[in-house]
């Protein structure tokens, strides 16, 4: 449903995303992980035709993302990281606006909307304006905004990030119940228990660069680490020494 | 758990420099306005594109204001210096009069920016929860908001302080005449605004306080516009239309009052350019800054805590689906769901934002003050040529071009860049990118155009113009209204600050100002297309000369080819350019 190959970003002389090749099926919830600066957020902003790859291509639901940008955007679903929306606009109104984005708009998606707020506990917002909205309630409306206009494909850069433990809970039943109906959705986080307990598979990006992808199993082979948590796993793939410095500089 | 600290880990002694754990910390006031400074040279220094061009035409621009107010004012003051007796009364009067308009633009001003510097800034909150003195924290912010509100006024008191210095001949200690009396006129204004704020804080939430304050800040413009187009300041150019002299005294007496600072100053200034210094201006422009400043502060110590904790409240801002909306909505139906939504999107954010829609109250009054001033033109009676009633109106869509420049600088030109925080959401839907720019256009340039010729269709009535000359002047302005939105549009997607937050900054960025002189260029480009022709028609009618169709043609057919296309090529532009942002 997603398909990325040979996928490359530069910044001048940096590059940013290095030759990502990565199939995710219909119905998976893939799990992308890696440090601050690895390379994430700018292969989702690809995915979600934002950015334009500097070569290689990306491909939603089999449609090429730079090649027929309408039609493969009109599948896909993103939630971005930081919640900036129209402040000056209701709940309902941007639900509404998203919707109209997509050219959808009637009786089902005013119900969809609706059910939305309810399921994240802003229906008493609903005729409030985003201004006043709190950043977990903000994140949860963005959410919301995904789901509305029923895409068969979600592409979510750290979800849980403001999320209160109850809608952290609801996200994740949502995400599971919405990939079981055959949908799709790429997701990055740092939150390991997140990945851990809910991605079909998951890939470690460092660099720019893949490190490691598949199931568990797959990457505790890659780290030959036995029995290991993700968290374990992530730090041997990534070479990360931060816990040992970490002692070193309180030591200081 | 082998990776995390003992818990019984030794406490780390402090760092060389840190303050000793007994004393408390105790940054200084110039640490707290540092990152200001550090800023504001970052910015000075940052290489971005057209900054040269920019600097340069800013620096030129800047010169030729000075030297224009300078000039203005020396020559009025040396035919002042010259007139016996009342001469250094009516300069006196005059330096008092400005100094007044001056008091009254920083107090509101202050009142405006405190808000910003002292409760909405983002560094508040790292500052609040810091360990820094009340007073550093207020001194510090009163200088920031002194900085903020006063830099314009300071700007233009260079000229006008200079101008007076040497036609009066201060001598070499006038500058620090001016110095000296400059700055408590300043900071009296500073520390009254931030009350009046802090007080207002403290009643309404902060961000409710900042719409109440937009729309009283320009209520307060545009009565002063009023006041001033109502007390018809072209009579003081012409003494002799007085019936005796005390009445021109008396005119110019004017509104200033013993008991201002601008009175003070004028005082100080005037008593010691006429060689005989007082000391009592001094004594009461610093003894009244110092005291404003203790009860200021006193007022800070005892209400900004308070303040501040109630200005992170936002207020209640609910907005029903209502009748008004649902009626949007079946009047743009035929526009299709995206179209619909896209322009009832545009339409509720800016009428929720007072800081945006109150600006139209200011624009009302300008229009207002424009066409009374048409109507009070001398076109009238012996000695007006056929010639001159008819060229007044074709000049007037010289005006009214600028007018509609202008305000579409203001409200058409920051479109694209006020979209920038939440570009993400639209790049990543399949809107195509032309639907955003286009319902942008029309949603702008429909009611520009509806003003463009209420404005046009009203002054020409009041001129009473021939019926050749009202279609001219419609046909032009309405062409003309269409290419200032195509370039307002254009220039704002090609030069977009996506930054501000602050949308009436926008206007002012380099791309604002390209915008403003290629819009001017195309207005005196299209009159002087059309010049020839009606020069012609008016020639014909009044002389009997042969006309000119074919001119006529090819200058009007110019002048629309010249506007559609100033129209299009600027959106596909900024279509290209749309499309190709990485955001």
């Amino acid at each position: 449903m997603i398909r990325l190959t040979d996928l490359t970003k530069r910044y001048g002389s940096f590059t940013a995303v290095n030759g990502i090749t990565l199939d995710v099926p219909r119905g998976e919830l893939f799990g992308f992980l890696g440090p601050n600066g690895a390379g994430k957020t700018t292969t989702l902003r690809m995915i979600a035709g934002i950015l334009r790859p500097t070569s290689g291509s990306v491909e939603v639901g089999g449609i090429d993302v730079v090649a027929n940008p309408m039609a493969a955007k009109s599948k896909l679903g993103y939630i971005p990281d930081r919640p900036f929306i129209y402040e000056k606009l209701t709940g309902a109104e941007f639900l509404r606006f998203v919707a109209g984005l997509y050219d959808q708009q009637g009786p089902d998606i005013e119900r969809r909307a609706r059910e939305l707020l309810a399921l994240f506990d802003l229906e008493e917002w609903r005729d409030e304006m985003v201004e006043s909205y709190s950043h977990g309630m903000r994140q949860k409306l963005i959410i919301s905004s995904a789901f509305v206009h029923r895409p068969e494909v979600i592409v979510v850069d750290e979800p849980m990030v403001g999320l209160d433990p109850k809608a952290a809970r609801i996200l994740k039943d949502l995400f599971r119940e919405y990939t079981r109906r055959g949908h799709t959705i790429m997701m990055s986080t740092h939150t390991l228990e997140v990945a851990e307990t809910m991605c079909d598979r998951i890939a470690i990006i460092q660099g720019g660069v893949i490190r490691a992808a598949g199931t568990m199993a797959d990457l505790r082979a890659s780290a030959e680490s036995g029995t290991m948590g993700l968290e374990e796993i992530f730090l041997k793939l990534t070479g990360e020494n931060a816990a040992r410095e970490l002692i070193d500089v309180l030591d200081a | 758990m082998s990776s995390t600290p003992s818990v019984a880990a030794p406490v780390p002694a402090p760092a060389a420099g840190r303050p000793p754990s007994s004393g408390l910390p105790d940054p200084s006031m110039l640490h707290l306005l540092s990152p200001k400074w550090i800023t504001a040279r970052a910015r000075a220094a940052a290489e971005e594109r057209g900054r040269t061009l920019r600097f340069t035409f800013l620096s030129v621009f800047g010169v030729a204001f000075w030297a224009f107010i300078f000039v203005m004012l020396y020559r009025l003051l040396s035919y002042f210096r010259n007139v016996q007796e009342i001469g250094p009364l009516i300069a006196g009067k005059l330096l008092g009069l400005i100094l007044a308009g001056f008091f009254s633009i920083l107090l509101l001003s202050n009142i405006i920016t405190a808000l910003s510097s002292f409760f909405l800034a983002r560094d508040l909150d790292l500052l609040a929860s810091a360990p820094v003195d009340w007073f550093k924290l207020y001194c510090a912010k009163l200088i920031e908001t002194l900085l903020h509100s006063s830099w314009m006024v300071v700007l233009l008191a260079v000229p006008m302080f200079a101008a007076y210095g040497i036609v009066f001949s201060g001598g070499p200690l006038y500058p620090l005449i001016v110095l000296a009396t400059f700055l408590p006129f300043l900071l009296i204004p500073t520390v009254i605004g931030s009350a009046v704020t802090l007080l207002l804080v403290t009643v309404f939430p902060a961000r409710r306080a900042r719409d109440i304050l937009s729309v009283i800040a320009v209520l307060a413009a545009g009565a002063l516009v009023i006041i001033f187009r109502l007390a018809r300041p072209e009579r003081l150019a012409r003494p002799d239309g007085f019936r005796s002299l005390v009445d021109f005294i008396t005119i110019l007496r004017g509104p200033t009052s013993p008991m201002l600072p601008s009175d003070w100053m004028q005082h100080a200034v005037m008593t010691w350019l006429a060689g005989r210094p007082q000391i009592l201006p001094y004594y009461l422009l610093w003894s009244t800054a110092a005291a404003v400043l203790v009860l200021g502060a006193a007022l800070h110590r005892w209400l900004y805590a308070f303040g501040f904790s109630k200005a992170q409240e936002s207020g209640q801002s609910f907005a029903h689906d209502g009748p008004l909306s649902r009626l949007g909505r079946s009047l743009l139906k035929p526009l299709g769901v995206v179209r619909r939504e896209l322009v009832l999107k545009e339409l509720r954010v800016f009428f929720r934002d007072s800081t945006q829609w109150s600006q139209l109250i200011l624009l009302a009054v300008l229009v207002l003050v424009y066409v009374v001033n048409i109507k009070y033109l001398p076109l009238r009676g012996d000695g007006v040529s056929f010639f001159l009633v008819n060229v007044v109106p074709f000049l007037n869509l010289v005006l009214a071009g600028f007018v509609l420049a202008s305000i579409a600088a203001r409200f058409i030109f920051p479109g694209v860049s006020l979209e920038g925080r939440t570009l993400w959401l639209l790049r990543s839907s399949p809107l195509p990118m032309r639907e955003l720019l286009w319902s942008k256009f029309w949603v702008g340039t429909l009611p520009l155009l509806l003003l463009a010729l209420a404005i046009v269709g009203t002054t020409d009535y009041l001129l009473q113009v021939t019926q050749f000359m009202m279609a001219v002047s419609i046909f032009s302005i309405a062409l003309m209204t269409l290419a200032i939105g195509g370039l307002a549009l254009g220039f704002g997607t090609v030069f977009p600050q996506f930054e501000t937050e602050n949308a009436a900054q926008i206007p002012t960025s380099f791309g604002g100002l390209i915008f403003m002189m290629t819009s001017i260029a195309l207005i005196g480009a299209v009159v002087m297309l059309e010049a020839k022709p009606v020069y012609a028609y008016l020639s014909a009618r009044a002389y009997g000369t042969p006309a000119e169709p074919f001119a006529m043609i090819v200058g009007f057919g110019l002048a629309a080819v010249l506007c559609i296309t100033t129209t299009v090529v600027p959106i596909r532009l900024a279509l290209r350019r749309l499309e190709q942002l990485e955001r």
